[in-house]
């Protein structure tokens, strides 16, 4: 064996993970990890503008690849501006690795310059951390990284190298298998509690799926669709289960919770039999706890024992990886019909159309995004930001393409959206990825444009830009007496603002225009930025107002609503 | 927080920042540790520890589930209701004059304490027991002058045979491969 640098083994590492990308920024604390690059021509070096997006970007790549998502800083600042990124992976169960640099190691707790004890600082918001303090430990720290980021329950590991121990040397031996005493995830589900659950599907009348983001993480569509065309039982995605159901199938149902659909939130009151798959019975989900499914027995499925009972008492739990577990299932249950049932959603369908968009000719949000949809084909991706955009852009997803709908749904990261349509292009080179981007949230990062020109990303960007922090705004005016406090905002030229990054611009204020535009971004060999501007005051409905029950749902009061700026 | 005083006894790998990682885990729950013993096990490498927290069932529960999932944390039972031996070890210093001090020591007999330090005007007494008798020596010395106490805080043992907690596997930490950190100098100990 060879002595090697730390800096070489680092790279060494990500080869033997078989990562093909980083997405990062050089400081004085990495640079011998930027020295080491060159070495590596297979391991692609994505430069972003701050490091926040590098987190974001590694981390929409890993939703949509399904391996770990790997991003890099320097040390102190650029630590720290990864920690939101983090963050937004820690809440969203997101495998991401992240390397930091630190200064050399004498310095560690004497405020050296740019120091930040930054595993300190991300105790709370990652799976594991660590800082390796001897060269011969890199490896094996990234081993475990990688190991314990993808394994179980997926999320964010960080590891802390300061440069002195990127510049010592050793020889490299990289662990063939991980075996950490602490760590031993569960994920082959108890055959007894899945024969339990099975019963419980075979007593139900009024059963339903929930589908969370564990369906998505596993990969699990197919297992939760043989469960559910076996047993003929309606399919409810959470806003991260969405991609983890067909959205033309005939027993899906959309997203419940505080913009989801009303027949989605009335059903769940109603039914005898709720499956949770994967999901952790969010508070956006559940309402009020208290009064959540009161007549359904629980069957909760996930891969993190601590999720058990957390949020909602359960008759039958399963730990164990959602994709094993719902493959034991489909062996155990029996075919079943659940006609009346089916019906019964059917009629809250029709009576509650909750997200019928109201003819009009004025330009609304929603139509923008449903076009956007309809346009793009069934193999696009789509990456969102966060608020009312987000909202709809949840609501009017019923395509088909598993795995390709990402949001930052635990966070809740605005900004999320700019960096996340980068990261998923990276994944997908050859297909359509949409940032569907909120105005307030596009300027929390797009600088991030820049990229599209230098790594030729034709990434297509649709600003549902009405001129509000709109999901603040609507707040404002129903909780706050109306009182919009700093959610009306100057907003830069947008498409002055493309073109200065490099990519086509186009602002679109014409409802007529709408289907046309989006019809030439597509055609666009490049990247695109279509600046809708949108009614500035559409409220986003159904809502579910917060610290009330499913049965509160207000489904469409829009005849109700005053005629707000118009 | 209504509810009881919990044992929770934990085995962890004994690495710098896992206290960090621990604590962070009660502090996010709004947990106040009521005592905190660390200190080797019999596996090398693995540290156990025993918190007291006052808290409701449900709560601890979470808790602990929490707490199983930092890395670090090979094994972790909440022994409440389990039969356990609990002692803690105390020090007390306090006010010792010609006139007082067998006063302090017939007090340090009846408790079975003992006097391992004499000065001029002090004595130190060094007792094991359980909380209560603890408090109750305190409370016996501090008319004659409480100077200074200090107290380790609960160690528990479930009793008979069984082990209170047991790491999955024997080989040290665990970890099949050289583990990150392992016989290395450390930073700092575990806290």
């Amino acid at each position: 064996m060879t002595r090697m640098k730390g800096a070489d083994i680092i790279m060494e590492c990500l080869r033997k993970e078989g990562v093909e990308i980083i997405f990062g920024y050089p400081g004085g604390a990495n640079l011998p990890m930027y020295d080491a690059l060159h070495k590596y021509p297979d391991i692609r070096h994505v430069l972003v503008r701050h490091e926040q997006a590098a987190a974001h970007a590694a981390d929409a790549y890993a939703r949509v690849s399904g391996k770990a998502g790997v991003c890099w800083s320097t040390s102190g600042p650029g630590a720290t501006n990864l920690v939101t990124g983090i963050a937004n992976a820690w809440m969203d169960s997101v495998p991401l690795v992240c390397i930091t640099g630190q200064v050399v190691s004498w310095l560690l707790g004497r405020d050296g310059f740019q120091e930040a004890d930054i595993t300190g600082i991300t105790i709370p918001i990652t799976k594991h951390n660590t800082i390796v303090l001897d060269v011969e430990d890199i490896a094996p720290a990234i081993a475990e990284a990688f190991h314990i980021a993808t394994t179980g329950r997926p999320g964010p590991v960080l590891v802390d190298i300061p440069r002195d121990v990127q510049q010592a040397t050793c020889e490299f031996d990289y662990p063939e298998k991980v075996e950490l005493a602490g760590y031993q995830p569960t994920v082959v589900g108890h055959p007894q509690q899945v024969k339990k659950a099975a019963q419980l599907i075979a007593e139900s009348e009024r059963p339903l799926i929930l589908a969370g983001h564990g369906v998505v993480i596993a990969r699990a569509a197919e297992a939760l669709r043989e469960v559910a065309e076996k047993a003929q039982i309606p399919v409810i995605t959470t806003l991260l289960g969405i991609g983890g159901f067909p959205g033309s199938h005939e027993l899906y149902q959309g997203m419940p919770g505080m913009h989801g659909m009303y027949w989605n939130n009335i059903a769940i009151q109603e039914a005898d039999l709720v499956i949770a798959a994967g999901m952790r019975f969010d508070d956006r989900v559940t309402g009020a706890l208290k009064d959540f499914a009161p007549n359904a027995r629980i069957v909760h499925i996930d891969v993190d024992p601590a999720e058990i009972g957390k949020n909602v008492k359960t008759m039958v739990p399963i730990v164990g990886d959602v994709k094993n577990v719902l493959q034991q299932l489909a062996t155990q249950i029996a075919p079943g019909r659940h006609d009346a049932w089916r019906q019964r959603l059917a009629d809250l369908r029709r009576d509650h159309p909750s997200i019928a968009i109201p003819e009009t000719d004025r330009l609304l949000p929603q139509y923008v995004i449903k076009k956007i949809y309809e346009l793009s084909g069934p193999k696009a991706y789509y990456a969102t930001g966060v608020g009312q955009h987000q909202m709809w852009a949840a609501q009017f997803f019923w395509g088909d393409n598993p795995y390709s709908f990402v949001t930052s749904g635990g966070l809740g990261t605005m900004g999320f959206e700019v960096p996340a349509a980068i990261g998923v292009q990276f994944a997908r080179p050859l297909d359509t990825v949409w940032a569907i981007c909120g105005d307030g949230g596009f300027q929390m990062t797009m600088e991030e444009l820049a990229l599209c020109t230098e790594y030729e990303l034709p990434v297509k960007f649709a600003i549902i830009n009405n001129n509000y922090l709109g999901m603040v705004r609507q707040w404002q005016d129903k909780f706050y007496a109306g009182n919009k406090q700093s959610v009306r905002m100057f907003q830069p030229d947008f498409v002055k603002l493309a073109e200065a990054m490099g990519i086509t611009g186009m602002r679109v204020s014409d409802k007529a225009q709408v289907a046309s535009s989006i019809e030439a971004a597509l055609r666009h060999p490049g990247a695109v930025l279509l600046d809708f501007q949108v009614e500035d005051v559409e409220d986003c409905y159904p809502m579910m107002p917060p610290g009330v029950s499913l049965s509160d749902t207000i489904d469409q009061p829009r005849i109700e609503q005053p005629d707000y700026a118009r | 927080m209504s509810g009881r005083v919990h044992t929770i006894v934990a085995l962890v790998e004994n690495r710098p920042g896992v206290l960090n990682k621990i604590a962070s885990k009660w502090r996010q729950r709004a947990f106040n540790i009521e005592s905190l013993a660390v200190g080797p096990s019999e596996v090398p490498g693995l540290s156990r520890m025993t918190f007291t927290v006052d808290g409701a069932a449900h709560d601890i529960e979470q808790v602990t589930k929490q707490l199983y999932k930092v890395i670090e944390v090979v094994k972790i039972t909440d022994v409440t209701d389990q039969g356990t031996v609990a002692r803690e070890l105390a020090l007390i210093k306090v006010a010792a004059t010609k006139e007082s001090r067998s006063a302090i020591i017939e007090i340090v007999d009846v408790f079975r304490a003992k006097v391992v330090d004499v000065g001029p005007d002090s004595l130190v007494i060094e007792t094991t027991g359980t909380e209560d008798k603890i408090d109750a020596i305190v409370a016996m010395l501090t008319p004659f002058g409480l100077k200074e106490l200090v107290r380790t805080g609960r160690v528990a043992m479930v009793r008979g045979g069984a082990p209170t907690v047991t790491a999955p596997s024997a080989d040290g930490a665990g970890r099949h491969h050289r583990s990150a950190g392992e016989g290395k100098p450390k930073l700092g100990s575990l806290i």
